[in-house]
């Protein structure tokens, strides 16, 4: 399904009414949750991690994989390695090219080099789950799927940087050179509201971060009392007759149950807290595009402000930059509400996904500790059997 | 889940049902007790049916609160259809009274393994338990550990006919006077002594020995066990509380959501349920620990045991001892050698020999003594033999009960954690519902 690229922007009313009938297709799209796969024409993969060792640096790749009907690609297929270093360059580009869209986060960048192991499996895996996730919001996004820089980023494969495209469109142009210093006047409600949910949503973000990790701390204690429990049980073992292979059959019961428990524990350290985290980096980014469109309505304001007073003084007509500005601010507002509501039905995806897949582990742990327990009791009782029959005969 | 069955027409009312309760398995162990049929168990049936406070003045004159219990006996005949039961014999009794007829019973049974009462105060308790003697919870389980013990004392083939054991169970008033016309007290003292006395048996019994270093090693891990499973006990109350923050959580961020509010709502609940839950599971789990406890008291009993036949064993010792003594002394006077040394033996050397008669009266004098040690090394002999027949009958039933009760109640904890896990389950399923609703 091929589109128009709207890198064209001019200020005319006619590309205006293009633009709301572009977007009337926008919001159309926005309703089907997730797109479909027969609507969807580009798929990314981000897999496959290899440690790069030179004499300057040391560093992780990871495959990035392309299959699209795009015509916009030359090839139905690419495969390229990149490195962390390149999906920044490419969110820098897109931040840069589109900022009246929410860019998508990426895994945090600086990590401590004495507190974390940037090669353990666990950061490597994390991280790599986190830029799939990234490279798949910005597939799946109308607009920014189509930019050059991702074009470039997927399909290049030496992906030479300093080479910067100088394929900025015009409106990016313009936003990026806005004028500080203008003091907003009235911010309609509708984005008072998108500020307010935020601030409060990522509030309860960092309080359930708080509280997983807090489980996660009680676990661990735990984990080890029970260790140490099952312990006592073999111990006891060995100076019992009759009583050996229960009391062992308790032991083993129990540490069961401690892998089943390590296993919950680690799972979600590794996929809860990060995709939790991520969120908040992904409301910090919205927030941003929401100062961003503050910034534009201001100036917009600002220089209407100007032009009237100047008009009232020497008739001289609206000059063009203040209806360019008007243009911009409709446009921010436009790109804005669409892709807002596109991050809220993913937000509700995305949660739904992650919070069923913690209920998941935890049933997945009782229902490993149910069984070892069950299996142990079919011993015990066979036992039983034994004996009675034994004293009956 | 059914056994296979092994061709026996046996009730398998127990066996492989997994859906039966704790509360029915430890129902079980007392129903082993009553069915192994002591003629008393056959005549009555015993409940400790209640826990009541009381305050009165004490031997000092000072007011103080304490706990009695309501034993209740009835005779154990089969109710006609629809008749109602006939109405129990019932009398109050203390703890004091309690650890009165077991001090009787330690004494007046020496080669019988006393079965222990429940704990005076409360220990191996994890931070949320209350420690205090008159929290309710506490003395509803000394309740069900009394008539416990009760039930082993009445199922015991040799005990359960005691007379004094008998009027504890029926004479409210006069019972204190009965035990202490007995005369037991004077035994109590020599018996402590016992115990703790430092004396070394020179050929001692091997399977005595053997039975006091498995009961000391049973007393040091059933202990630790019971330290471990408190420490177990504190993390998981931990681990469960904290998840009620879920269900705050949950419920302010509902607030802000449209679609996801209600899913989210209605899984902070469960997420309440579920960090509550924890009470009553912990709750259940303390009679599993009161099964240990009772098998680590039974360990002091055991010891009391194998002690008592080490002093009787010393005891014979001392006597053959003494009697081989003597009759050395009796050949020396015989034969004028002296080897051993004697203080008599001494001055008569030194002063002159003794004369003839008066070497007969001692002759005569140790023959009797001789024939005195003779009748006692005897005496002991028998006793000695007696006791360990005795005792080693009673600690082959103990050993085949301990192994039967401690087997049940690992069964009734693994039911135990099988109910935590449905649980856990239960609760998951419903939040993931209610996640999926979001």
């Amino acid at each position: 399904m091929a589109r128009q690229l709207r890198l064209s922007s001019p200020a005319s009313a006619s590309s205006l009414f293009n633009r709301l009938q572009l977007d009337d297709d926008l919001e159309a799209d926005v309703r089907d949750l997730y797109a479909s796969t027969e609507t969807r024409d580009l798929f990314v993969t981000v897999d496959d991690p290899k440690k790069h060792v030179s004499t300057m640096e040391t560093y992780i790749t990871y495959r990035v994989s392309t299959k699209t009907t795009r015509i916009e690609f030359d090839l139905p297929e690419y495969c390229v390695r990149r490195r962390y270093q390149d999906f920044d360059w490419l969110r820098i580009k897109l931040e840069d090219s589109q900022p009246t869209h929410l860019i998508p986060p990426l895994p945090e960048k600086f990590v401590m080099k004495g507190v974390v192991d940037r090669f353990s499996e666990e950061f490597v895996e994390t991280r790599m789950k986190a830029l799939d996730k990234f490279l798949k919001r910005v597939a799946d996004h109308p607009v920014l799927s189509f930019n050059p820089h991702l074009n470039a980023f997927l399909s290049v494969k030496d992906l030479n940087k300093r080479q910067g495209l100088a394929l900025l469109t015009k409106v990016g142009e313009s936003v990026k050179h806005v004028a500080g210093g203008y003091k907003l006047r009235a911010r309609p409600a509708e984005f008072c509201a998108m500020g307010e949910y935020l601030d409060t949503f990522s509030q309860k973000l960092g309080t359930i971060d708080r509280i997983a990790q807090r489980i996660l701390k009680e676990q661990s204690e735990y984990l080890t009392e029970l260790r140490e429990y099952g312990t006592v049980y073999s111990s006891w073992a060995t100076s019992e007759e009759e009583l050996q292979r229960p009391l062992e059959g308790v032991a083993s019961c129990v540490k069961t149950c401690c892998g089943a428990l390590e296993d919950q524990s680690e799972s979600m350290s590794q996929d809860f807290l990060p995709v939790l985290r991520e969120y908040v980096l992904y409301i910090e980014s919205m927030k941003n595009v929401l100062r961003k469109r503050d910034q534009t309505q201001a100036e917009y304001e600002g220089r209407l402000e100007a032009a009237i007073l100047r008009k009232q003084e020497d008739r001289t007509p609206m000059p063009v930059e203040v209806e360019k500005c008007q243009d911009k601010v409709e446009c921010f507002n436009a790109d804005l509400k669409a892709d807002w509501e596109r991050w809220q039905s993913n937000k509700r995806q995305d949660f739904k996904q992650l919070l069923t897949g913690m209920a998941d582990r935890n049933i997945n742990h009782y229902e490993k500790c149910q069984a070892a327990w069950e299996s142990l009791i079919t011993l015990l009782q066979d036992k039983q059997t034994e004996d009675k029959t034994s004293e009956t005969n | 889940m059914m056994m296979a069955d092994s061709g026996s027409t046996e009730e398998v009312a127990v066996i492989g049902n997994t859906d039966i309760t704790s509360a029915e398995s430890e129902n079980n162990i007392i129903n082993t007790m009553v069915e192994r049929g002591t003629a008393l168990l056959r005549k009555m049936e015993i409940n400790v049916a209640e826990a009541e406070k009381r305050t009165g003045k004490n031997t000092v004159n000072m007011q103080e609160t304490y706990t009695v219990y309501l034993i209740e006996t009835r005779p154990a005949e089969t109710i006609p259809e629809g008749a109602m039961p006939a109405a129990p014999d019932t009398l109050w009794r203390r703890y004091s009274e309690f650890e009165l007829l077991r001090t009787y019973l330690l004494v007046t049974f020496p080669y019988i393994i006393i079965p222990p009462l429940p704990e005076k105060r409360a220990e191996f308790v994890w931070h949320k338990l209350s420690a205090d003697n008159l929290d309710p919870d506490f003395v509803e389980r000394r309740r069900v550990g009394l008539e416990n013990f009760l039930l082993r004392v009445a199922s015991h083939p040799v005990l359960s006919n005691d007379q004094i054991f008998f009027l504890f169970l029926t004479e409210e008033k006069g019972w204190r006077e009965a035990v202490l016309d007995t005369g037991f007290q004077d035994k109590v003292d020599s018996r402590l002594k016992s115990l703790s006395a430092m004396f070394r048996v020179k050929n001692p019994d091997k399977r005595f020995t053997a039975l006091k270093q498995y009961s000391d090693e049973l007393n040091t891990v059933i202990s630790q066990l019971l330290r471990v499973r408190a420490r177990v006990a504190d993390r998981m109350y931990g681990v469960y509380k904290v998840h009620g923050n879920y269900g705050r959580v949950f419920s302010e961020w509902s607030a802000i959501e449209k679609e996801m509010g209600d899913g989210l709502q209605s899984a902070g609940h469960h997420m309440d349920t579920y960090a509550a839950s924890i009470d009553d599971i912990l709750e259940e789990e303390e009679h599993y620990a009161d099964q240990l406890k009772e098998y680590l008291f039974y360990t002091d009993a055991v010891r009391s045991v194998c002690r008592k036949n080490e002093l009787i064993q010393y005891e014979l010792e001392m006597e053959v001892q003494d009697l081989a003594h003597k009759k050395q002394q009796k050949e020396e006077l015989l034969t004028g050698t002296v080897r051993i040394f004697s203080l008599k033996g001494m001055t008569s050397k030194l002063f002159g020999q003794e004369s003839q008669e008066q070497r007969e009266s001692r002759v005569a004098a140790l023959d009797q003594s001789i024939h005195e040690g003779e009748e006692t090394v005897l005496q002991k002999n028998k006793e000695c033999k007696e006791f360990v027949r005795s005792a080693w009958e009673d600690i082959e039933r103990f050993k085949e009960q301990k192994d039967k009760d401690l087997r049940e109640a690992l069964i009734s904890y693994a039911i135990m954690q099988i109910s935590m896990c449905k649980k856990g389950i239960q609760v998951w399923s419903n939040a993931k519902e209610c996640f999926n609703k979001m």
